[in-house]
Parts: structure tokens; sequence; C-alpha cells
């Protein structure tokens, strides 16, 4: 097994992880860091993609990484603030509760 | 400046109306001189402009207004003989309407809203009477349902907002038929105006199943507002709109609007003798036929005065249908020329009716005793519409039939007459019990809501029914005269069958 | 020139949103006017430019591709800047009187909605599939933070689920975007067709960005964020949403797919897509028909309305592609109208439940004028700009010979005249409860006046279409020559 397979592997996994978590966990908190997980699968698999052709690395997938690493953390802190927000209103961090009170008269 | 009259005429004559609807709505409730004021000029107005493309037609010029839509596709507004038919009927009785319904709807709330929309209907009829392709045609059919149902709705009961969705459920989807028969014609023939005779022949070998079916959809469209039969269960249901709205949507704009796009069908777009050649003349024929008949049987059985004018109106458009589905020459002199002399007759019975109704709360037929001694003016000319409607000569009534029968003759169609006098004798059993009961019967000592009104008012609800029974009886009589309708229409279909 | 005024496009707004975050508060009205009232004038710049040359392609800060960051402007990109430019600038001045100066949140709310504006801006012009990826996302990040700007439970709940499925969006539309440069080594929109080769992955990939782009565009069944959000964000923001930022989504997935994928025979996908479009018409209409509140129905009006966008890619033809440009477009007008009125009337009646605005007609006759003219256009009747859309979508799928859709269209419409005129007739019903209705708030004219103008321009949409649809056809995408 070479490593480029190695990083494909490992994405999936992780990714497979995430997408799991994000549909079966309740929390909030879980969801958000679920994505996360996620995010950094295919950060790996983006990294995986610049190992060396001709001996020399490609910049731009690296590049797009760090971008992706700077979108996804300022995604992430929007969203725990806005949980923040949905739990100091509602008192739960879930989105059980259904989404339309029916407060008819 | 002959050029811009000839430009501009048509598209000035149907927006007048639409000006004058919108500067009604900015003007809004409390205004209620100005809005008599706008509505009055307007409908004035709108007859000059009508009279003035008369006289440029009778002159032999085509006024036409074309705007492109879509590239390659325009709005066209082109006024023939045909189109002047439907514009002078809509323009004389809106402004009969208008002051009828100034007086009726005096103290009712909305009025901006009734007024605004009611000007903006006309507009649509004007538009249905000018439009010189399908494609104007459908846009102007539509607007007329959206322009109506606020009309339906106009009092807010539940009952009202009932059957102004039923209204829409048969109007709309009856447009969405249309529409779908449009698109397959014009993606077989491209994009093509009204013309006299028919412009489909060329294409009658190659797709005449298509063509059939098309003719099924467009006329299944047309067939809703024209209440064919299955198509009219709307009308009863509208019957709960204001008097001014009934006489409006039943003697003019909206059957009116589905019987003349009826005509422009057959007699424009496809021509009668490629209609027999389709083999659609007979189905049609047959249809109208037994609307006629089921539309006065059903009328029989009403007791609300104005549900069996609906159903007589169901009954009576059917005529027009007929005339221009038997063919020949005579008959469809015979419908086209319906189509004015119904509207008349039938607008004013339902002036008539709504003054029963508005001022002695006289809806029902057994609330009608003796109702001819109160108030012999309105009973008169309820009589006059009445025995119009029978075909009773010299009033304009009896001019239809008459032609109708003797094209039906003329076409070797015979048992259309066993029709036409069954359809009399129904005709005379749902109306004459009527006019017994109105001049014969003893007048109740009280009547089931008499309200107290003031001259002017009783004139504005009264002076438009004698107008329009002036108008039917001088169209039986006068119907020689070169500029009666009979002899407008022997000019139109003279142009038919060259 | 040109490069200067699309860079102004893009960067005048922003700059305008970082001086209402960090100047006090007396400065927010210049921010915003300096923000948004330029535009349409630099706008004209490339306008002139695709009249004459039929478009325009600039390296941003001189780099080249893939380091770089291309912009291209064709006349489908310039179409779309037009209509975000001047749908925000119509509600914006609805907006002014949601969130006046004074208003305790309009220094957050100024901010966001400048930025919402720049980033949808910076995503039309991009060319790039990664700089797409980062605009996508501000321009997500921003609406989120708009809908939950009010802080009430229900919108902060929507935004909640928003913000979960559309960063599964991006995510996924990244990993697509990841495995395209992994087999390509381009991220440029338009050149990567040639680099793309036969075999599973590039199909793969594709599906994988395609779906992420359908979460966005909220295409059944994959809709089941946008009700909430867009029902209970703020009424402008409701409008500029429904009007503008699901729309760019669709307009990502005609890029990529006609552009992109143009020499690719896609006969089964286009149809699976197809299928989703027609459900996404059938599903948001009927759940329109059965909606409690004015908001939510127009909400589910949106997600039946997106669905005839799709419906471009299995007819796929120049009518189609003119049809879906031009109900774009009308949309957006007819929609925008129609939230905008709606919040008028939430904010006069104190609701939006249906059961209570029996006669609001009389309180408000502008705003209720509005919605039925934005209804008209939504329904497809004439004479109105949905209605042309409509008539060329007929063409279109006539021209393919696709029967089924000619009968969706026409089923569409009397699905959407059947919700819209439920409000109607709930609104001109007789108030017998007059009582019931508290005593009105306010509404400044200007307000009423604005969702007026937007449905008048809907209206008007239905006769003027030439310089639109000669726009369009001038940029028809490679495949789709008429």
């Amino acid at each position: 097994m070479d490593s480029a397979t190695l990083y494909v592997l490992a994405a999936a996994v992780l990714f497979g992880l995430g997408l799991d978590g994000l549909i079966v966990c309740e929390h909030l908190m879980r969801k958000l860091f679920a994505l996360n997980i996620m995010g950094s699968a295919i950060f790996i698999l983006l990294v995986a993609t610049s190992a060396p052709i001709n001996d020399k690395p490609d910049p731009v997938p690296q590049a797009l990484v760090l971008t992706g690493i700077v979108v996804a953390v300022s995604a992430t802190a929007f969203g725990l603030a806005l949980i923040v927000r949905l739990c100091r209103e509602s008192g739960k961090a879930t989105l059980s509760v259904d989404d339309e009170p029916e407060n008819d008269d | 400046m002959m050029t811009a009259a000839l430009f501009w005429t048509p598209f000035l004559a149907v927006s007048v109306s639409a000006l004058a609807g919108l500067a009604i709505f900015i003007a809004g409730e409390e205004r209620a001189r100005l809005r008599i004021g706008l509505n009055l000029t307007a409908a004035v107005l709108k007859l000059v402009l009508v009279s003035l493309i008369g006289i440029l037609v009778l002159q032999g010029y085509e006024p036409e207004f074309r705007f492109s839509l879509v590239p390659g596709l325009d709005l066209v507004l082109r006024a023939d003989a045909l189109s002047l038919l439907f514009a002078s009927l809509s323009a004389v009785l809106w402004l009969v309407t208008t002051v009828y319904a100034i007086a009726y709807l005096e103290r009712s709330p909305n009025r901006a809203r009734f007024f605004g929309f009611f000007s903006l209907c006309v507009t649509a009829t004007m538009g249905i009477s000018m439009a010189g392709n399908l494609l104007t045609f459908f846009i102007f059919y539509e607007l007329l349902t959206l322009t109506t149902w606020p009309l339906v709705v106009h009092t807010g009961t539940a009952a009202a907002v009932r059957s102004g969705a039923k209204y829409l459920r048969y109007t709309l989807t009856g447009g969405a038929f249309f529409l779908i028969g449009l698109i397959w014609l014009y993606g077989i023939t491209g994009p093509q105006g009204f013309s006299p005779g028919g412009t489909l022949t060329a294409y009658a070998g190659e797709y005449r199943n298509s063509l059939q079916i098309i003719f099924f959809l467009l006329a299944a469209g047309l067939g809703v507002k024209a209440a064919l039969f299955p198509l009219h269960g709307w009308l009863p249901a509208a019957m709960v709109a204001p008097a001014p709205v009934s006489a409006l949507l039943h003697a003019v704009a909206v059957v009116k609007a589905g019987a003349f796009g009826l005509i422009r069908l057959v007699e424009d777009v496809y021509g009668s003798s490629l209609l027999t050649e389709l083999s659609l003349d007979v189905p049609l024929m047959s249809i109208a036929a037994f609307t006629i008949l089921y539309g006065s049987f059903q009328a029989l059985r009403q007791i609300d005065l104005k549900k069996r004018l609906a159903f007589s109106t169901v009954s009576q458009v059917s005529y027009i249908i007929l005339g221009i589905a038997i063919g020949g020459p005579i008959a469809t002199i015979g419908g086209l020329v319906h189509l004015v002399h119904q509207g008349v007759m039938k607008i004013i019975l339902f002036f008539c009716a709504g003054i029963f109704a508005n001022l002695l709360g006289a809806k029902r037929i057994d609330q009608l005793d003796g109702i001819g001694r109160r108030m012999p003016w309105t009973s008169t000319c309820f009589t006059i519409g009445a025995l119009g409607m029978v075909g009773l000569p010299p009033i304009a009534g009896f001019i239809s039939k008459w032609y109708l029968g003797a094209g039906a003759v003329a076409d070797s169609h015979e048992w259309i007459i066993a029709v036409l006098v069954l359809s009399t004798l129904l005709n005379a059993s749902y109306f004459l019990p009527v006019l017994k009961r109105i001049w014969l019967h003893a007048p109740p000592d009280e009547w089931p809501a008499e309200v107290v009104v003031g001259k002017m008012e009783i004139g504005g609800l009264v002076g438009p029914a004698i107008v329009a029974a002036a108008l039917a009886l001088s169209m039986g009589v006068l119907a020689g005269h070169p500029l009666s309708p009979l002899s407008w229409v022997r000019d139109i279909v003279g142009a038919y069958s060259p | 020139m040109t490069t200067e005024a699309l860079a102004l496009i893009v960067f005048l707004p922003l700059l305008a949103a970082v001086g209402s975050l960090v100047l006090p508060r007396p400065a927010l009205g210049v921010m915003i006017r300096i923000g948004l009232l330029p535009l349409p004038i630099l706008l004209l710049v490339p306008t002139v430019e695709v009249v004459r040359n039929g478009g325009y392609r600039v390296m941003m800060a001189g780099y080249d591709a893939p380091l770089g960051i291309s912009w291209q402007l064709d006349p489908l990109s310039l179409l779309m800047l037009w209509l975000n430019v001047g749908m925000t600038i119509f509600v914006s001045l609805h907006a002014s009187f949601s969130f006046p100066a004074d208003h305790p949140k309009a220094d957050r709310f100024w901010p966001l909605w400048l930025m919402l504006f720049s980033a949808m801006n910076a995503l039309l012009l991009s060319a790039d599939l990664f700089n797409i990826y980062v605009t996508l996302e501000l321009v997500t990040l921003t609406a989120i933070g708009l809908i939950a700007i009010e802080g009430k439970s229900l919108a902060l709940r929507a935004a909640m689920r928003y913000l979960l499925l559309a960063l599964l969006g991006s995510l996924l539309y990244l990993l697509g975007v990841g495995l395209m440069y992994g087999q390509t080594g381009v991220l440029d929109l338009y050149l990567m067709a040639e680099y793309l080769s036969t075999g599973w992955l590039a199909p793969t990939a594709i599906a994988i960005m395609l779906v992420g782009l359908l979460i966005k565009a909220a295409i059944f069944p994959l809709h089941a964020w946008l009700p909430a959000a867009h029902g209970n964000a703020p009424g402008p923001v409701s409008a500029i949403l429904s009007a503008m930022v699901v729309k760019v989504s669709i307009y990502l997935i005609w890029r990529i797919w006609f552009w992109t994928l143009a020499d690719w025979e896609l006969e089964h996908a286009a149809r699976l897509l197809g299928i989703l479009g027609a459900l996404a018409i059938l599903y948001g209409s009927l759940a329109a028909l059965v909606q409690q509140r004015l908001k939510m129905v127009i909400a589910y009006s949106t997600v039946a309305q997106l669905g005839y966008l799709l419906l471009v890619i299995p007819l796929a033809n120049s009518l189609a592609f003119q049809a879906g440009s031009y109900h774009l477009l009308s949309h957006g007008l007819a929609k925008a109208a129609m939230f905008l009125a709606a919040a008028n009337i939430l904010r006069s009646v104190g609701t939006d439940r249906l059961s209570r605005l029996a006669g609001v007609d009389q309180r408000l006759p502008l705003d209720v004028f509005a919605l039925a003219l934005g209804g008209v256009s939504i329904m497809g009747l004439p004479p109105s700009g949905g209605f042309l859309a409509k008539w060329l979508f007929l063409q279109a799928a006539w021209q393919a010979q696709a029967w089924e859709f000619v009968l969706l269209i026409a089923t569409g419409g009397l699905l959407a005249a059947a919700y819209l005129f439920r409000v109607l007739a709930v609104v001109c019903l007789h108030p017998r409860h007059r009582r019931h209705l508290p005593p009105p708030n306010r509404v400044p004219d200007l307000a009423s006046i604005a969702a007026l103008l937007l449905a008048v321009a809907a209206i008007l949409a239905g006769f003027t279409s030439a310089p639109v649809l000669n726009l369009v056809q001038s940029g028809l995408p490679p495949g789709l020559l008429p």
C-alpha cells in the first residue's frame, strides 16, 4: 500500500465517521464537531493530491487547505456562537423540538 | 398622422379603462365624486374611441397596434369588423352598467376596489375583442379571469369566497388547457394572426390528428367561460356577486369572451370548411344543442330568479356556438348576431332582477307576485327582455332564432329545428310563469325587505334598464337599418365566404 | 477600466461593510449609501463591455492560474449581477425601515447585509472553483447571521439547521473540487473541461459537487432547511434569500453542467435532475397549500419555483435556457415583492397567521396589491414576467418533445394559483371579528412602495423581455447554440 492510498483511505474513514456523527448525534455541539471531522477528511484528501510528481510538491492544494482551514475555523466559531445563543434561548442544545409551535389563538 | 392614429387607437381603446381603473384605486375609497367622474369619463371616452375605430374600419382601414413580447412573438391589437361588433357591445353596455352600478352600490363598502376591478375587467374585454392573434387573446382572456375574481368575491362572505374558488378552478383549468393547445398549435405553425376563413388548411393533411386534439384543447379552454356543458358549473355559483357584476359577467364579459373566442377559433383560425373536413363540426354542434336544452331544463327547476337567469344564460350562449358550428353563412349570421342580442336582453333581465332584490328584497320567483303594479317601469323592461329571450317578434331575440333555423335547414341539419322549437317552448315555460306572477298575481301586503331610496338612485337603477330595453326593441324593429347589428354581421359573414 | 469597475463592484460593498462595523453609528447611513448606490453606475461599464465584446476575463492581482484567481464575466453573470444589484437596492430601501440607524440591531444587520451583497457579486464573477467555495461559504454564513439577527427562538433554530446542512453542502462541494483538481490540475471552471478525462473519478467528483450544491439550492428532497429559514427571517432577509441567495447555487449548477460538462453525454443524470425538479414543483406547491402562515406559504412557493430552474437541464435547448434565465429574473422580483409585502403585513397585524388576516386589504391596500401582483407572476398568468418564462418553458418542452414537462408546467401553474388564491381569498374575506385585529402598527409608506415597485417590475417584465432575452441569447452555453 503506497502512501497516497493510505491518505485516501484515512480520508474516507474520517468522512464516513463525520457523516455518521452528523446524522446520528442529537447534540448540536457533536454535530458541529462531526462536520469538522468531515472537513479534516477533505483536507487530508487535498493534501494527498499535492503529492510530489516530479520531486516538486504542488503548492496549490496546500494553499487551498490553508484557506479551507481558515474558513472552517470561522464557520465553527459562528456555529458555536449560534449554539450558545440557542441554548440560552431555549435551554436545549438540540433541534429535536418541533420547529413550529402551534400557538393558534 | 393617419398611421399614428391607426397604430394607437386600438391601444388607447383598450388602455383607457385600465388607466381609469388605476386612477380609481389611487383615488381611494373616500373620494366618491372623483370616482364617479372617472368612471363616467372613461366609459364615455371609450365609447368615443370605439366609434372612431368604427369609422376608420368602415372606411376600409385596419387599425393595428403591435408590440413585441418575446422576440418573434407579438402582442397584436387589431380592429376588424368582428372586433368592433364585440367592442361596441361592451363599450355601450359598460356605460349603461356603470351608471347602474354607481346607483346599486351607493351605500356598500369597498367601492374603490369594486370599480377599480370593474374597469380592469372592461380593459380585458376590450383586449379580447381587439386581439389580433391567439396569444394576445389568451393574455386578455386570463386577465379577465383575474379581474373578475375580486368582483365575484366582492361581498366577502364565506359563500362568495367558495363561489370564487369554484370560479377559479373552472376558469384557470380551462386556461391551462388553452395554453397547452396554443403551445402545440404554435409549435406546428409558428405564430399566426387571425384571418377570415382560417389559416390552417395547409396543415390539415399532415397534422390531422394533432389539429383535432388542439381544437379540443382550445375549445375546452373557451368552453369553460362560454359555459358549455359540462363546463358550466361555475356560472350559477357566481350568482353570489352583486347584480351589476352578474349583469356584466353574464351579458358581456365572461361568457361572451368564451363565445367570442370560439367564433375566432372557428372562423379565423380553423375556418368552418376545415372544421367540417376534420369532422369537428358535428360534435361541437351536438354539445351546443345539448347545452341549449340542458340549460333550459335546469332553468325551469330554479326558484331563485338570478339562478334561473344564470341557467338561461348557459342555454342562450350556446345559440351562438350552435350558429358557428353549423357553419353555413345564414346560421353564422344567426350565431354572431345573437352575441349582441343576447347580451342586451340578458343585461336588462339582470338589471331588473337586481332592482327587485335591492329595493324590495324579492329574490325568489314566488316573491315577485304583483310586482308589476309596484314597479311598472322595471317590470315592463323585464317583460321585454323575457319575451325577447323566448323569441317573440319584433324583439331582437326573434331575429337570431330565425337565422339559426333557416341556416340549419340550408345546411340540411334538420334536427336543429327540433332543438330550436323545444328550446323555445322551454324558454316560454320558464319565463311566462314569471311574467304571469309579475302582472297578474296580487301583490303581498308587505315586501320582504323594502328600502327607501332617493330619486337619483332610482333613476340610476331604472334608467339603464330602460335604455337597454329600448336598444333590444330597436335592434329588432330596425334590423334592416345599415348600422344595425344584423347588417353589420351580414358584412362580417360576407368576408368568410366570398 | 472594466477591471477596476468589477473590482469596485465587489470591494466597495465590502469596504462599506467594514466601515459600518467599525465607524460610529452616525456614519452608518453614509456607509450604506456608499456600499449600494454607486453600484448600478459601476455596472454600466462591464455592461458596455459585454454588449460590445460578449464577455470579459481578468486575472486578479496579476497572478496566472492556478495560483491567481480569475474572474470571468459573460451575459449570464452580467444578468445575475444586475439582478443582485437592483434587487438589493430595492430591498435595502425596505430594510432601512426595518433596521433604521437607531434600531438596536442596526450595527450588526448592515455590515452583514453589505457583506452578503459583496460576497454574492464576487461569487457571480468568479471563474475559479475554489474561490467560488470561499465566496459561497461567505454568502451562506452571512445569510445565516441575518436570519438569526433578531434572536428569536424560531429563527435561531432555523438558522442552526440551515448552518448544519449548508456546511455539509459546502464540504461536499469542496470534496468534489478537490477530486477534480487532483485529476486535472486546474481549478478554472471554464478551462477544466479540457482536462477532464473519462473514467469513474470525474463523474463521482461532479456528482458529489452537485449534491453539495443541490443542498444549498434547497432542491427537493434536500429542501428541508429552506421553509423555516425563509419563513422566520426578517422580511428583507427573506426577500433576498429567496430572490437571490438560493439562485446563485442554481446558477453554479448551470455553470458546471453547461460549461464545464459541455462535452459530456449525461442523459440519465439530466433526467434524474429533471425528476428532482418536477418533484420539487409538485411537493413545494402542495406543501404551500396547507401552510397556516403567510410567510411559510411564500417560502414553500420558493421550494416549488426552484424546481423550474432545474428543468433547464433535461430540456437542454436554447429556449429552455432563456426560459430559465427569465424565470430566475421574474421569480426573483415577484418573490422579493411578496416577502416584503408579507413583512409589512406581519408588522402591521402582529402575526402572519392566515386565520387572522381577514380584511387586511382595507388596512394595507398597497401591500395586498403587491402580494397579488407578485402572485400573478408566480402563477405564470399573463401579463407578467412569470407568464413569459412559463411560455418559453412550454415552448422549450414542446421543442424537446417532452410532453410530461408540458403537463408538469401547466399543473405547476394551477397549483401555484391554488395556494396563492387561497391567501388572497382569506385577505378579501369580510372581517367578522374585527376586534381580534390588534391596533395597527404603522407601516411606513415607502416600505409598502418598495414592495409594490418590485411587484410592478415583475408585471412589467411581461412586456419588455427583448433586452434580457437577447442578452441571454448572446451568451448561450457552448453546447446549446440555437
